[in-house]
């Protein structure tokens, strides 16, 4: 082992030690502020972690487009802002307009914000299954050109969304059901129970995800066709059914995402850009079509987020877009295909 | 001069020569909302151009680095927000060219050993966290973004003398189309379509492909720059606005409906962007709804001409030219003609 790590050429001795050092670093220091405040450091953590969760619920969408298809989907934000808006009107409308009380507490029980989640959701999906069918499939293994079709989607997504839902940022009401906080056990912090939903919520999807993949014949049919798509289709296979399937599938976790989202943080004209960075970074960070990269790409995304926010020193947090840039860079520089990400 | 080679040349000499009596000839408010815009969107829209046709690498980091030579020009001269710094106009535009430069050698090296559509995404992520960045740093830019920059005295004001930047932005424009054909038939121009058509066998014939990458990044950062210089003077300020996703986009479609693989398609597209972004907001109806159509030209564009408007002009010309070049054949050969 020892002699592996010594045997690489002398510049990419420097970067592994460029990384590490990198790493330490940012462990001691966080390290340090966390000892000196460990209450405010629970908080920070869970916030990262929350984060992480609905960033990876957007992300897994994106991979597994691209693992199965090459189709890197610019309209995946589009997605996601779209289904924010979508369950907002829903809900909108089942309650009256009146969701949120004056005082700001919900007045929407369980029914009001599942089914505008699912209605939404769906809604998404068969809207990205339409775009597949419409434009993509008949361009299909031309990367650029259906990046490009994706884009002129969501450009026209952005402008009518804004025409139809306005500029303002809208927050969807949680079920009355749910506790407003629960008690962590950990230095007396109570944390907003929505969140920790949206966490658990990611793991389950990411479980059931791994398990379709890895034990359904569906699953079989998409590693194969990750693999190897024609020798799949000259197996009689349909391959174009997978696909879409795929692509309803993925649209669906952005939308998915959009509604948590909408009623974790807000809904926002804005959305569209903002979640597709957080998608492509975390799939330049995990590797593209890795569904384990995209768990570790979302990991590292949000707890860089929420540390950078706080951890950095007085007067420099403007700055904490510099971080997550320089995660990009430094993973970029190791891996230029991702931790998890594999040749095409 | 053949017929073929009158048929390369004569289009863009006409227009060039009609683009120098331009302010004789039209309004100064058309001069300047749609001419002069249209040649600065078409230096940024030809670094990308430039990077996508002879290196074959599609770049949609070019805004975010027009944003950051356009953000370093004005934070060093003395403008309202941003920096404090009050240099010489002169200066803080060099230092703006130059920074913007750097930052595109250094992303190209990052960024060089990835490919086709990881590169797209690897620099769309930058663009947009370049954006990020300009509208969180208040000491930079923040929201409002940086105005009242003045350019130097011979701009002079764009709003009385419209003519001025745009003889100024025509012959950025021209030295750029000149050194960009000079740059593709050099040395180094071969070696970058080397490296497009295929980086293993120039790797194998010894070239350091990930330095011509990186090269080729930073000399369409530097175009770019000059698109950003060119676009803070004309706006005389610059905000995060000016550097957001929307913009980027732009780039691409007039990138897209000029052609991919024609750097004089870069200004043909962006003249056609800029006049139907004046027309559309002047018609009732449509004009808020100005991205819609531009969205839905795009997506008309890539799905059935993939060439974009020099596409169309080529297989328009395209029979022309196959008629000059058979008529100049020796009669003999025209036998064996298929």
């Amino acid at each position: 082992m020892r002699r592996r790590l010594l045997s690489a050429p002398p510049e990419t001795l420097a970067l592994r030690a460029l990384v590490a050092a990198a790493a330490a670093f940012t462990l001691i220091w966080v390290g340090y502020k966390a000892q000196a405040n460990p209450r405010t450091f629970v908080v920070v953590s869970a916030n990262g972690l929350t984060l992480a969760g609905l960033y990876f619920l957007v992300a897994s969408g994106f991979t597994l487009i691209f693992g199965l298809m090459r189709v890197v989907n610019m309209a995946h934000g589009s997605l996601y802002m779209l289904a924010g808006f979508f369950a907002f009107e829903l809900q909108e409308r089942m309650t009256g307009g009146e969701a949120v009380s004056a005082f700001g507490s919900s007045r929407a029980d369980l029914l009001d914000w599942v089914l505008p989640l699912l209605g939404a959701s769906l809604a998404v999906g068969v809207l990205g299954l339409v775009m597949q069918q419409l434009f993509l499939r008949w361009n299909q293994g031309q990367e650029l050109r259906q990046a490009l079709i994706t884009i002129a989607i969501s450009v026209i997504v952005a402008d009518q969304a804004l025409a139809h839902f306005g500029g303002i940022a809208q927050e969807l009401a949680a079920p009355t059901e749910f506790p407003q906080s629960v008690d962590l056990q950990l230095y007396d912090v109570t944390y907003p129970f929505f969140r920790i939903f949206v966490l658990l919520t990611a793991l389950a999807v990411g479980l059931a995800l791994w398990a379709v993949i890895k034990r359904t014949r569906f699953g079989m049919i998409v590693r194969a066709g990750v693999d190897d798509r024609q020798m799949v289709s000259a197996l009689g296979i349909n391959v174009q059914l997978v696909f879409a399937g795929a692509f309803f599938l993925g649209s669906f976790l952005a939308g998915l995402g959009g509604v948590l989202g909408g009623t974790m943080i807000s809904v926002d004209k804005g959305n569209d850009t903002q979640y597709l960075l957080i998608a492509l970074i975390v799939v330049i960070i995990g590797g593209m079509g890795s569904l384990g990269g995209a768990a570790l790409g979302a990991l590292a995304l949000g707890l860089v987020d929420s540390y950078g926010d706080v951890y950095l020193p007085a007067g420099y947090t403007n700055y904490s877009v510099l971080l997550i840039f320089g995660l990009l860079v430094l993973v970029l520089a190791v891996r230029p295909l991702g931790l998890f990400g594999r040749p095409a | 001069m053949s017929r073929t080679r009158a048929l390369d040349w004569g289009p863009g000499i006409i227009v060039l020569a009609v683009l120098a009596f331009a302010p004789l000839l039209f309004s100064d408010f058309y001069l300047s909302a749609v001419l002069t815009k249209a040649l600065w969107l078409g230096l940024a829209a030809v670094s990308l151009i430039f990077l996508a046709g002879y290196v074959g690498i599609v770049s949609l980091g070019q805004v975010a680095l027009y944003g950051i030579a356009g953000f370093t020009m004005a934070n060093l001269v003395e403008a309202d927000g941003g920096s404090t710094i009050a240099w010489n106009p002169w200066l803080a535009t060099l230092a703006g060219i130059l920074v913007a430069t750097v930052a595109g050698l250094f992303l190209g090296a990052i960024a060089s050993r990835s490919y086709g559509i990881y590169f797209l995404m690897i620099t769309l992520a930058f663009a947009v966290l370049v954006y990020f960045f300009f509208a969180q740093v208040t000491d930079l830019s923040g929201f409002g973004g940086v105005n009242n920059v003045p350019a130097p005295a011979v701009v002079g004001n764009p709003l009385q003398e419209p003519g001025r930047l745009f003889y100024i932005a025509l012959g950025t424009s021209a030295a750029v189309y000149v050194l960009l054909r000079y740059v593709s038939r050099a040395p180094l121009g071969l070696a970058f379509q080397g490296v497009r058509d295929d980086p293993s066998r120039m790797r194998a014939l010894g070239y350091n492909v990930l330095l011509l990458r990186a090269v080729a990044f930073g000399l369409g950062a530097f175009v770019a720059a000059l698109a950003g210089i060119l676009s803070v003077w004309w706006n005389t300020r610059i905000s995060p606005g000016s550097i957001a996703l929307p913009q980027t986009i732009d780039v691409l479609v007039i990138a897209v409906i000029g052609g991919l693989y024609r750097l004089e398609g870069a200004w043909v597209g962006a003249i056609g962007f800029a006049a139907l972004d004046n027309w559309i907001r002047g018609v009732e109806s449509i004009g808020s709804r100005f991205n819609t159509v531009v969205g839905l030209i795009f997506l008309a564009i890539v799905l059935l001409s993939p060439g974009g408007l020099m596409g169309i002009w080529e297989s328009a010309t395209d029979r022309l030219r196959r008629r000059f070049a058979f008529e100049a054949r020796p009669a003999a050969d025209t036998s064996r003609a298929p």
